[in-house]
This record gives structure tokens, sequence and C-alpha cells, in this order.
């Protein structure tokens, strides 16, 4: 009964093979385990959802491994689904490798079913094994595989078993059926299949969309009210408007009869389909461990209880931060002298003047303050990773998604949030990103906007600065309090903008929790690699060039010819007076800071920041602070590194071997209330270029641009109060 | 007497009935395998009694009382 359709495609030299599979069945472990560290992995994070690519060479014949976002179906519900389903329609690759998990194999072949009806050659990986065989699961493969009339290998992902065998399988099932796709005819019964002809006759006689879908796979769609194909139909003519009536009518009939749509008629007869096939003893469970209760729902029973769930998560959230703090300080401060002793060696060598001032205060100061929090933002992403891949993540948002939505958000939020910074030391990159998970527009909107007020990876060198400096014996606990802060204040503009510019109902909350599982460690470590090495990258392009821009910024124009030649003779009038040499040195130290200090008031960058005073004045903070944070819009990390520069080209005591911290603790234009409205000035203000950047992608350029000025208004509005209050209350 | 998952109490079992949301709920609800005939089980419910986490087909779903709804099912044992 099935016809097979043969692609008129040109032959690619290469095998595609795309991976495909319902979320957490191992997919991208299985895609690390074959393409590993030595291939080349691509990232694409367009605006649709990111998708891996990598090549592998198997015995002569190039391989492309595309790893496409996890889906429960292909019913184009999520942007994950539709990226997966676009990208196997429209780029037609030679094979699906399906991986399910052995353990759900009920569930998982719902999405293997679609791919059947799809037409395109499948492989099926029957994954986690090693978990089945635990659970005392027996598969018998290869009756599986008869009924499926498909190959299935079993793998397991986490240590590479059986991936060789699974790709000799793919590779040898794609030169059986080069570019034809044999659709599988599922019976929906007697009504809904008279339907599906009469729909299957008209699409075949009309030639509607059949170069890219099969006929009947088009059928079934308009029966399950694709809003996808029903909207690409519309643009390919009148057809479109006859089988819109079928499918409604067909809808009608269906509602009255049997009071369910068509959709869930469907559904039902795929459920049916699969029950058939696993009943003909393809899973025996082993009758002694059939009532043990695993590992998963013991441990759940504990961390998602209603009472110990809430107190376990803020216990695990606090115990990330000490150890991030007590763990990632020794590296820093190795870093820290690292590149004291290149700053010093490199003015040793450079002969002063403006080479020596751009290498030591541009460069090395600027891109060095950045690069020093390195270790503590890989071992944050390092826990994050680990949250996210044990599975305990899941669990945050079904905890958390009652009380969110209090605010109007969601429980998908809380991942967007975390990723953002929410435990301290994120990015609102891919944060933002994350909120693609979210259905409703609104939601994640009100998500958008409030997620860069995280204390992402950037804003904690800044944090720990000012901590460090004013706070020192309090390290863990204002940190705490910074992110706790930013939660507050999150949830508190969610509500405000969700109750007036952005109103509406909340959307369904539908999720699996995944079985706990322990994370890989090669999983792990690409995942904590690639997003360290995003920081790094961005240390060594856009924060190097900025660090160089805002150097040139804060040093032309020089001084003038005139007041220079003053420096230089109060100089010679101390060397000439003053007889003891600790007072001369002093002297002259004092004449240089002097001179530094008025040349950076008269550059570019200092006749900005002055100008600024006036307004920022209110907050406490001088024209030097008001240099770093018009850097920081670029990024971030350029305020610390702004302060690097702003410093060392002030006090040029070559004798002081003190760190950025104890300059600012001992500078008289700061005390704890600057450093408080600080902390939260940074905290809320405009997110930097590439977030906003990212907004925008997400949403709109104006919901961006309100984004921008939004957040800077409250970020001000919030450090005015603290300063002025807490300079009036308690000095 | 088939009545709303949202009546259910944790540890009870039960078998759905019938899935009577429409559009993407619905789809989303049958693609996570809640189907006529599927057995559940009640896990228990998050700390403010919203959302609900239910057992069915190996794994775990957790879903809101709004959703809870659209299930009717009928207890078991």
């Amino acid at each position: 009964m099935a016809t097979a359709i043969k692609w008129k495609i040109k032959p690619n030299p290469s095998t595609t093979i795309a991976l495909a599979g319902n979320p957490n069945s191992g997919k991208t472990t299985l895609f690390n385990a074959i393409t590993g560290a030595r291939q080349h992995v691509g990232n694409y994070p367009g605006i649709t959802v990111e998708r891996k690519e990598g090549t592998i060479n198997l015995k002569g014949v190039n391989v492309k491994l595309v790893d496409l976002p996890g889906t429960y179906s292909l019913s184009a519900y999520s942007q994950e689904e539709l990226v997966a389903r676009n990208f196997l329609v429209n780029e037609k690759p030679d094979i699906v490798i399906d991986i399910v998990d052995a353990t759900m194999l009920e569930r998982h072949l719902y999405l293997t079913i679609q791919f059947f009806e799809l037409g395109i050659p499948v492989v099926l990986a029957l994954n986690m094994m090693d978990d089945a065989r635990k659970q005392g699961l027996r598969i018998d493969t290869g009756k599986l595989s008869r009924l499926l009339n498909c190959p299935v290998v079993e793998t397991v992902a986490r240590t590479g078993q059986g991936k060789n065998n699974l790709l000799q399988t793919a590779v040898k099932h794609t030169e059986d059926n080069l570019k034809t796709w044999t659709p599988l005819e599922i019976t929906y019964g007697a009504e809904l299949d008279l339907v599906l002809d009469e729909m299957t006759e008209i699409i075949q006689e009309q030639q509607f969309m059949v170069d890219r879908y099969p006929a009947r796979w088009i059928a079934l769609k308009y029966l399950e009210n694709d809003a996808e194909i029903i909207r690409y139909g519309k643009l390919n003519g009148k057809v479109a408007e006859k089988l819109e009536s079928i499918a409604e009518k067909t809808k009608e009939h269906c509602l009255r009869t049997l009071k369910v749509p068509p959709e869930a008629i469907i559904a039902d007869y795929r459920y049916g389909l699969i029950n058939s096939i696993l009943k003909q003893n393809i899973i025996i469970q082993e009758k002694t461990r059939q009532e043990r209760i695993d590992f998963t729902t013991k441990l759940d029973g504990l961390l998602v209880n209603r009472f110990i769930g809430p107190i376990l998560m803020i216990a695990i959230l606090y115990g990330m931060f000490q150890i991030t703090f007590t763990v990632g300080e020794i590296p820093m401060n190795w870093l820290e002298s690292f590149f004291g002793w290149i700053s010093t060696t490199a003015t040793r060598f450079i002969p002063e003047g403006l080479l020596q001032s751009l290498v030591v205060s541009g460069i090395i100061d600027g891109v060095g303050g950045v690069m020093g929090f390195v270790p503590l933002i890989a071992i944050m992403f390092l826990m994050i990773s680990f949250l996210e891949d044990s599975g305990y993540m899941a669990r945050v948002a079904y905890m958390l998604d009652r009380v969110l939505r209090i605010f109007g958000l969601h429980g998908y939020s809380a991942m967007p949030f975390i990723i953002s910074g929410g435990i301290a030391g994120g990015c609102a990159v891919p944060g933002v990103m994350a909120t693609r998970t979210l259905r409703s527009p609104k939601e994640k909107l009100a998500t958008l906007l409030t997620a860069p007020f995280m204390p992402c990876g950037a804003k904690l060198p800044v944090f720990m600065l000012l901590v460090a400096a004013f706070f020192t014996e309090y390290k863990a606990q204002m940190m705490f309090s910074i992110t706790l802060f930013a939660w507050v204040m999150a949830l508190l503009v969610a509500k405000l903008v969700r109750s007036t510019i952005i109103k509406g109902e909340s959307t369904p909350f539908i999720m699996e929790l995944p079985p706990y599982r322990l994370p890989t460690l090669q999983g792990i470590f690409i995942h904590t690699w690639e997003r360290t090495w995003q920081y790094i990258k961005k240390a060594g392009t856009v924060i190097l060039a900025v660090s160089i821009l805002l150097w040139a910024a804060m040093t032309f124009p020089g001084l003038p010819e005139q007041q220079v030649s003053q420096f230089e003779t109060e100089r010679i009038v101390i060397l000439n007076t003053i007889q003891s040499d600790a007072e001369r040195k002093q002297a002259l130290i004092n004449i240089n800071n002097h001179e530094g200090q008025t040349a950076l008031r008269y550059s570019l960058a200092g006749k900005i920041g002055t100008s600024l005073e006036p307004i920022s004045q209110w907050a406490g903070f001088d024209w030097r602070t008001n240099i770093a944070l018009v850097g920081g819009f670029a990024a971030k990390e350029v305020i610390v590194s702004t302060f690097g520069t702003a410093y060392s080209l002030g006090d040029v005591d070559p004798e002081a071997a003190d760190t950025l911290s104890s300059r600012i603790a001992a500078d008289p234009s700061w005390n704890k209330f600057t450093a408080l409205a600080m902390i939260v000035f940074v905290l809320l203000y405009a997110p930097c270029v590439v977030t906003v950047v990212a907004i925008a992608k997400e949403s709109t350029w104006r919901w961006a641009i309100f984004a921008t000025v939004f957040n800077t208004a409250l970020g001000f509005g919030m450090a005015v109060a603290i300063y002025q209050i807490g300079t009036t209350l308690f000095t | 007497m088939p009545k709303s998952l949202r009546r259910i109490g944790s540890g009870e079992r039960a078998i759905v009935t019938a899935v009577t949301a429409e559009g993407e709920v619905g789809r989303r609800l049958r693609d996570m395998g809640l189907s006529p005939g599927t057995e559940i089980k009640i896990l228990g419910r998050a700390p403010l009694k919203d959302p609900v986490s239910i057992r069915l087909r190996n794994y775990t779903l957790t879903l809101r009382n709004s959703e809870a709804d659209f299930i009717m099912v009928k207890k078991v044992g």
C-alpha cells in the first residue's frame, strides 16, 4: 500500500545524517560521543533554536551529522519542532537516526511513527540500554526491527557503546534508500481513511505542494489542523480552500458523533499502533524487579517534596555560591599576580611613552582585569551545566511555576533567569535565547525584559571588586543578597509590565521531569568550555577593542604644553627645595598623581564623564565611574577594565603593587553607599549591546530599545534612592 | 464515574477516559502520551499545590491544575 517517492535532488558527495529524538533521549551525548572533541563542531545560534553540526570520516565516506533540537512530536507546536520538521523537509537529509530511550519506548515511538509517516528513512537507536537492563527490561530488538520495518541498534550513549554499529547501519541503510522516501500509511478508522483518500487524490491531481511533502501527509496535516501547513498552503493556490473546507466538515462530523476532534482520533490510532507492536512480547519485564521503585522516583520524593523541596533548592543554590567563591578565589589570585607580573615586565621593557601606556594601561590592565575572572566564570558554568544535565533544572521550573505565575511569568521563565545569572554568573545572551521555550509572546516578553537584571558573569567582577573593597568580611552573604535582590526586582518588574503594557492570560505548563542522570564528564566539560570560551573570546575581541578605544579616549587629547611644563616646573622646585629623601619622594608622587588626574579629566572620556557628573552625582558617581558605566554599555566586562585603566592612569606610583579594589577603597570619593548604589545600578541598567541585539531578535527593536531606556531609568532611580537615603541617615 | 484529574489525590491511580482539550493544549497533552486508556499515578504536587506531577508510560509528567481539568479519569484500586 505504501508508495515510494524519489526526490529529484542532486547527489551529494557526502552523506547527511540527522540526529532526532525526544528531549533527554541522550541525543547530544551521542552526538558528542560520535563527533568527539577532535571534530569540528559548529554552533548556529540563529534566530531559530540552535542546531549543531559535525563531520566525521567513516571509511572514506564523508558523513555530516546534524543534531536537531529535541522534540516530542512533529506537530509544529513549538519552535524546536518547527526547526526539526523544516530541516527534514527542506534539506532532505539522507537518513534520520531516531534516538529513543529504551526505558520509555511507548512514548518515544510516537515521534518515530511520525517519521515513518513522513517517509524519511529511519534507523532507530535504542539508547539507555544500560538503564533498561537495570530496570529489568529485556527488549527483543530483532522482532522490534521486523515489526517496525527499520534497522534497530542498541546503544549506550554515555559510554559510546554501539555507536560504530549505529553509524555503519545508518550508512548502509542510506545506500539502500538513495533519496527515496516510503511514507507509512496508517489506518485511522474507516471514516477518516475515506476522507484522507479523497484529499490525497485532490492533492495528487493538482500537484499541491507535492514537491516538498508526501501527498497523504499533507492531507493528514489538514485534518490535524496544522497551522504551519495551512498557512503555507494558502500561498499555493485555490486547492487550499477546498482542503480546508473538507477538514472543517470532517471536524464538525467527528465532534458531533464522537465528541473529539480528528486530531485526537489520529493520536489515538498512533498510540494504538504502538501498543499493538509492543504487545507482541517486545518488552519483557523480569518479575524479580517489577516492584522496584526506581532511583528517580525515590530522589524526587525528597527533592520536589512540598515541604523539604524548596528548602533543599535554596540550600543547593547557596552551596553553589560558597563553592564558586571559595574555590574560585585561588586560581583568581594566581591570574591576578600573573597579569601583575606581565604588567611590570612590560613596563620594564617598553620605553616610557604612548606605546607603554597603550600596552600597560590599555591592553594588559583592561583585558587582564577581565581574564582574571575566567576561573570564577568557568566554575559557575560548570555547576550550571551540572544542574542542567542532571535533570534538576526541570525540577526547579516545576517548583517555581506557581510562584512565577503570580508575577505573570511561567515555570519556563526559571531557566532563562538562571542561565542569565539567576544563581550568579551566567550570561543574558543565551538566557534571552532560552526564552524560546515560552509559547506565549506575553510571558516571553516579560521574561526577556527582566532576565537581563540577573547578575551575569560580566557584572560579577564589578560586584566582586566593590564587595572586596567595602564589604570584604561578608563576601558570600553580599553576593547572595545581590542575587536575591535581582530576583525580587525581576519579579516585581515582570508583574508591573504584565499588569500594564503586556496584559494577558497565562499559557499552559506541560513539562516532562526527566530521570536523574549523573552527567557525563565529557558533556559537562564541552558545555562549560563552550560557554567559557565565549567569555574568553569576548575578552580577546570586543573587550580588547573597547579597551583600546577607551584608553585612547582617556589619553587624548593630552594636556596642553603649558600645563605640562607647569607640572615640570613644580617637580624641579621640589627636587631643589626638599632635602629629606622620603619627603621628596612623597611630594613627587603627589605631583604625578595630580598630573595624571588632570590629564584624564582633560581627555575626551574625561570630558564626557565630567559632563554627566551633574546628573550622576545624585547617585554618588564621579566622572571616572561615568566613563566606566558608559563603556559598560558595550559590554559589562568593560566596567572593571575601565576602572583598571582609569586608576592606573591616574595613579602612576610604580611601587604601589596594590590591587584595584584597595585603590578604590582608599579613594576618598568612595564610600559604602556609593558602592551599593553602583552595585544596584550595574545590576539593573541597560543590558549590554549584544543582549540588546538578542532581545530585538527574540521580539522587536521597539522592545529592545524599551529595555535599554526603562532599565537605565529604573537603575538610576534605585541608585539615587540608595545613595541619598544612605548618606543622609548614616553619615 | 469519570472526574477531572484535579480531583485525584497524591499516590492514587487512575485511567484516562478522555482528553477534552482542543487546539494546542490538547495536542501537547496527546503528544506527551495522555490518550484514553492510559494508566496514570499521581506522584505529588508542587509546594503551592500546583502544578501536579504524574507518572505514565514509565516517565514523569508535570502539568498545572488548569490543564488537569481537561483530563477526565476513572479511579482504579
